[in-house]
């Protein structure tokens, strides 16, 4: 209701639009800046002399003919092999997601329909579990996972993200099943279906978009996950973002910052197509805890 | 979730209770023309053995807790005995390796989060006021930060922020120092990793607050225009009070996130100025060939008591909200 008063310009308003485009500015210069910057050569990218050669590319056009080149992508990808990071990283990230969402939906319903109050604990362990520094679990796993000799491999990390995610997505699918109304299976039931049909046929076709939700930020949690990756994986299973970490190291030796600036910016990507066509559920997903408390 | 939860507490509390076998030793006696000479050696096969035997190591009790690199109880009753001011002995407290890092995490988590509390409200309060074309926008632009990997937004920033970066060039210019950069002023880091977690937890604060601006009732605010209340006043007294649930919850997630911070340390290869507790953990897990469980186990027990700590107002509060919900019956449940 934009009455005459509403939209009358206050200083406070002022105050608050400065605010807003300030924030936007700072939020969003570093990923343009690194962007732009990752078609250049280092000289440009990390240039002390002139800020201005990191945007017209000054060096870029000396060294190698045209103000745009893909050598930083060329050295990250092919010399550094990159691929195969970014293949253990969807291995890691499909199955962490398939396996928390099986769980989760069917432990969220089942929670969800018990009628015992297990809603606190869920929300008691999943705040456990975002409290505690995932380093402190890891430093529990590990002398068993080399004991077992099962350290270093894909599985085993895959284990422990599930593990690390799965009270979050109980908990995030459990209210959610609680909004279904219980009447939609019951009746379902009442007409001869057993507990698994009518889950299978009533509940499944409309939990999407919560499902959705849970399983976008499992993808999350897998996909920018450092402390298990790192601590868990051997050299030849790491996955990117130790990959990257550890490339870090020998680029800036080698003077190939380019390589990792290449990286870093592939590695933006998906998120930020992820962010495009998922916001309305990833907002929602966020809100969702605080509002209902 | 037994399994995964409990086991793990179990684990490093009795990983944290050995400590690494010491190395075997030999001593041989070599005698040459010149006479004998003793000599020592590792037994290499002898100290896998043992390691074998016995992968926790040798039993030390409650020792690691005690010593210099975690609680260090004989150095500070030594700092206490030996200074004469107590910001001497703060000091003295503050160079040992777990203090240090609890003085950066805690510092960290208690100036990140009030500054992202304050400056996620005002944001969200602009964007509230914002055309509804342009509030999508807004909260895309702002997503970015917070859902970036952190040690990829860091990396990000670190090399804006470092000497030859654009925004670090830039600071020596405006401070004529060619010699000022990250990496040799303790403060411009500490600083540094600050505005790093501001950046990067403030789109979670905003939308939090964005969310709970939608609820805020019309009628409340419009009675208070009527009764004279200006644009800050209804902020003040009606806005925020509404708000107050959500302060307390997104208070509690991040202060729960500021305590781990460790990523940006990685990033920004800040481990000579500034320690967090998650870092000299997996610095003793890293320690190459020989990691030392017991340290970070030992480290790590005392940090799950910390945060359990910090947290038990927010927790002892969610429990009084959970059992008075359950009152009013099975709907409001939740």
């Amino acid at each position: 209701m934009a009455t005459k008063a509403n939209s009358r310009m206050t200083p406070l308003k002022l105050f608050s639009y400065t605010m807003v485009a300030l924030w936007l500015i700072i939020a969003a210069f570093p990923f343009l800046w690194t962007f732009w910057g990752s078609f250049k050569v280092q000289a440009d990218f990390l240039s002390k002399a002139d800020w201005m050669n990191a945007i017209s590319g000054t060096n870029t056009i000396a060294q190698t003919g045209s103000a745009f080149t893909g050598q930083g992508y060329y050295g990250a990808w092919i010399d550094e092999e990159f691929w195969f990071n970014f293949k253990n990283t969807s291995i890691v990230v499909f199955f962490t997601v398939v396996i928390s969402l099986t769980f989760g939906t069917l432990g969220g319903y089942a929670l969800a329909r018990s009628g015992f109050r297990y809603a606190f604990w869920i929300l008691m362990a999943a705040l456990v579990f975002r409290a505690m520094p995932h380093i402190t679990l890891v430093s529990g796993y590990l002398v068993w996972f080399f004991e077992w000799n099962v350290w270093g491999i894909l599985p085993t990390t895959i284990i422990v993200l599930v593990a690390i995610n799965q009270p979050f997505t109980l908990w995030m699918l459990h209210s959610f099943f609680k909004n279904i109304p219980k009447d939609m299976d019951e009746s379902a039931m009442v007409d001869g279906c057993t507990r698994f049909q009518a889950f299978w046929h009533v509940i499944v076709p409309v939990m999407w978009p919560g499902v959705i939700t849970t399983g976008l930020f499992s993808f999350l949690l897998a996909y920018n996950d450092f402390t298990v990756t790192v601590m868990l994986l051997s050299e030849e299973n790491e996955t990117i973002i130790p990959a990257i970490n550890s490339f870090m190291g020998t680029t800036q030796i080698e003077g190939k910052v380019m390589n990792a600036v290449a990286a870093v910016v592939s590695t933006t990507a998906p998120l930020f197509v992820l962010i495009l066509f998922f916001q309305r559920q990833i907002v929602s997903g966020l809100t969702a805890g605080a509002v209902k408390g | 979730m037994i399994l995964f939860i409990a086991l793990p507490i179990v684990s490093i509390f009795v990983q944290s209770l050995f400590i690494q076998h010491e190395q075997v030793l030999v001593v041989a006696e070599s005698c040459g023309p010149f006479g004998c000479k003793e000599s020592t050696a590792i037994d290499l096969e002898a100290t896998e053995q043992l390691r074998k035997e016995a992968p926790l190591g040798k039993f030390n009790g409650l020792g690691t807790y005690a010593n210099r690199s975690h609680l260090a109880f004989d150095e500070i009753g030594e700092a206490w005995a030996n200074t004469d001011t107590f910001g001497e002995f703060v000091n003295e407290v503050g160079d040992l390796p777990f203090y240090d890092a609890l003085k950066f995490t805690l510092s960290y988590t208690f100036i990140v989060t009030p500054l992202v509390l304050i400056l996620g409200m005002a944001v969200a309060v602009g964007v509230n006021n914002l055309p509804r074309v342009l509030r999508g926008v807004a909260i895309f632009v702002s997503l970015l930060p917070f859902l970036v990997t952190p040690l990829v937004g860091s990396l990000i920033l670190f090399w804006m922020v470092d000497g030859d970066g654009v925004i670090g060039a830039s600071i020596q210019y405006i401070f004529n120092d060619p010699n000022l950069s990250l990496k040799a002023s303790t403060a411009l880091m500490w600083f540094m990793l600050m505005v790093y977690g501001v950046w990067h937890t403030l789109p979670f604060s905003f939308i939090t607050f964005y969310a709970g601006l939608q609820t805020v009732p019309i009628d409340t605010l419009e009675s208070a225009q009527i009764d004279g209340a200006s644009n800050w006043q209804r902020l003040i007294y009606v806005v925020v009070p509404h708000l107050m649930p959500l302060v307390t919850f997104v208070t509690l997630m991040l202060i729960m996130d500021n305590l781990r911070v460790f990523e940006p340390i990685v990033s920004f290869s800040a481990e000579a100025h500034a320690r967090s507790i998650s870092w000299i953990i997996f610095n003793d897990l890293r320690e190459s060939g020989n990691p030392l469980y017991g340290s970070a186990g030992a480290t790590s027990l005392i940090t799950i008591f910390l945060v359990v700590i910090l947290m038990m107002p927010v927790l002892i509060r969610t429990w009084h909200d959970f059992t008075r919900n359950s009152h009013l019956g099975p709907e409001h449940g939740d």
